[in-house]
């Protein structure tokens, strides 16, 4: 238990300490807001949508935890690099036991940055429908958070340096965003975007935070969490077993 | 049984395999508890392999190691709490402080929250950084880092102590401050120190024994006056040149090495 603590202890310290990080990773999310929400809300309203601020908050908030998830994950290349790893290895802990305490200390500050971008979304305008069930809300950015963690360790443990980094970015993380539904609904997308989004685990996240604080769902809360849930679970085993097998 | 007598590592028949390229050749050596011990060698020549094997790092292809009476592979846990490490290239977390490294270590190592106290204490007065405890590492130089990962690898009292390029890189002054540090440990805690090094006048001023390995293979192991006369060279250096020299490795020397030169040469350039 100390091991997983003082492991999630690490990376919220190191979240807290690199300001430059936490401004610059909100700097996304909030020009998303901007951009898309003035620039595209008049159209969507136009169009038939209704309120695209409402659409779109939670989209954003599920775009920042993607990002800061995955990121969280794969940070774990860096500590290979600059050699933190090792001191972790050799020590008379179990691999489950490190793996543990990171994924659950980068979900941690990914569900953190969610909660910043939700209170940013309240200055542009947005108001959850019910405020009662906001701690649902965070169980299911902790949970989205738990998802992309893990899937960014399991990446990060069989890669040996940064090479791979921009394949990640453009071939995972954009398209998982732009898949999702987080921008603009796909209900009425070519079948293949369609099929593409219904494999997206983030299209459930998005689905999940919007059922919450909008009232608007595709598939129901329950559906979306058990499908999140199956997926997080099934990714921790892959990237626990990944790690275990890293040699340094 | 007296315990002080017993070998503390037992390496039989040691092999380490990469695909086709054999890192650690089948070799054999014992280290005396309470021993300083010397693993000198050329660059590529299976030292830090031999090292990740000794320490759980990494399971060898074939042979036996014991390390305080037990098997790195099937006792992981037991093994891992008998040793401490100070690793080749540095092994401190940036964004955290002094302290908070060796906290981290502490907590890991399940050192008793009073122990730990006074130990961190006590060891950070001895390498001097006691002042400096609250700083970032990124404010520390070289230096004060070797020095912060000495104490750390101290901290929980291990039996065998083991430095891989422990003054890599270091000044004079710095080096021989780490090395007093070590030897006050080797003389007051009886820790074995196993450690590799470039500089030869370390390992003679400070080994009891020394081995040398060259292409994965054990080709001395003895005394400094062993080694001398067997040599028939007045220096440490004088037999390692006369052992590892060009001759010799040209002649064993294949493409890989070559290679590994090769990218190392190309890696310093960055």
């Amino acid at each position: 238990m100390s091991t997983i603590y003082i492991l999630w202890l690490r990376q919220l310290k190191r979240y807290w300490r690199s300001k430059p990080r936490v401004v610059g990773s909100l700097g996304q999310p909030i020009l998303f807001l901007i951009a898309f929400g003035f620039g595209m809300g008049p159209m969507f309203a136009k169009a038939g949508g209704g309120n695209y601020i409402d659409f779109l908050a939670p989209g954003v908030m599920a775009q920042a935890i993607l990002f800061m998830a995955t990121f969280s994950g794969i940070e774990l290349i860096w500590d290979r690099q600059f050699g933190f790893l090792k001191e972790t290895l050799v020590a008379p802990v179990s691999r489950l036991e490190i793996v543990i305490g990171r994924i659950l200390g980068g979900a941690t500050i990914a569900t953190l940055q969610g909660i910043i971008v939700f209170l940013l979304t309240l200055l542009v305008g947005f108001r959850p429908v019910n405020i009662v069930w906001l701690p649902v809300a965070v169980g299911v950015m902790f949970l989205t958070s738990l998802l992309y963690t893990s899937l960014g360790t399991a990446i990060a443990s069989t890669l040996k340096d940064f090479h791979g980094f921009q394949l990640i970015m453009n071939f995972l993380v954009m398209p998982s965003f732009f898949l999702s539904g987080a921008l603009f609904p796909l209900q009425n997308s070519p079948n293949i975007l369609r099929t593409i989004s219904k494999i997206n685990p983030l299209t459930y996240g998005v689905d999940a935070l919007r059922e919450i604080m909008v009232g608007t769902t595709h598939l129901g809360l329950m559906a979306d969490v058990l499908v999140l849930g199956a997926v997080t679970a099934f990714l921790l085993m892959v990237s626990s077993f990944l790690f275990s097998k890293i040699e340094v | 049984m007296n315990k002080s007598n017993q070998n503390i590592i037992e390496v039989n028949n040691l092999t380490k395999k990469f695909n086709d390229f054999t890192a650690v050749d089948n070799i054999s050596f014992n280290v005396k508890r309470g021993e300083i011990f010397a693993f000198l060698g050329p660059n590529g020549a299976g030292k830090t392999t031999t090292i990740k094997m000794l320490t759980t790092l990494l399971k060898p292809t074939k042979g036996t190691i014991q390390v305080n009476g037990f098997n790195p592979v099937f006792n992981q846990d037991e093994v891992r709490r008998s040793f401490g490490i100070v690793f080749q290239d540095p092994s401190l977390d940036d964004e955290l402080t002094a302290l908070e490294n060796i906290e981290f270590h502490g907590v890991l190592y399940k050192v008793p929250r009073e122990v730990r106290v006074r130990r961190i204490e006590e060891l950070l007065l001895i390498v001097e950084l006691w002042e400096r405890r609250n700083d970032l590492i990124k404010t520390f130089s070289g230096g004060m880092k070797r020095r912060l990962e000495v104490a750390r690898g101290l901290l929980h009292h291990p039996q065998i102590f083991f430095l891989d390029e422990p003054t890599l890189g270091l000044d004079p002054q710095t080096r021989n401050k780490i090395w007093d540090y070590i030897k006050e440990l080797n003389q007051k805690e009886q820790t074995t120190i196993f450690f590799t090094t470039h500089y030869l006048e370390e390992a003679e001023k400070m080994a009891q024994i020394i081995a040398i390995i060259d292409h994965g293979k054990i080709i001395i192991h003895g005394t400094l006056r062993e080694l001398r006369e067997k040599t028939q060279t007045n220096s440490l250096e004088g037999a390692f040149i006369k052992l590892t020299g060009k001759s010799i490795r040209e002649e064993s020397g294949n493409g890989l090495d070559r290679m590994r030169m090769f990218r190392n040469r190309g890696m310093k350039r960055r």
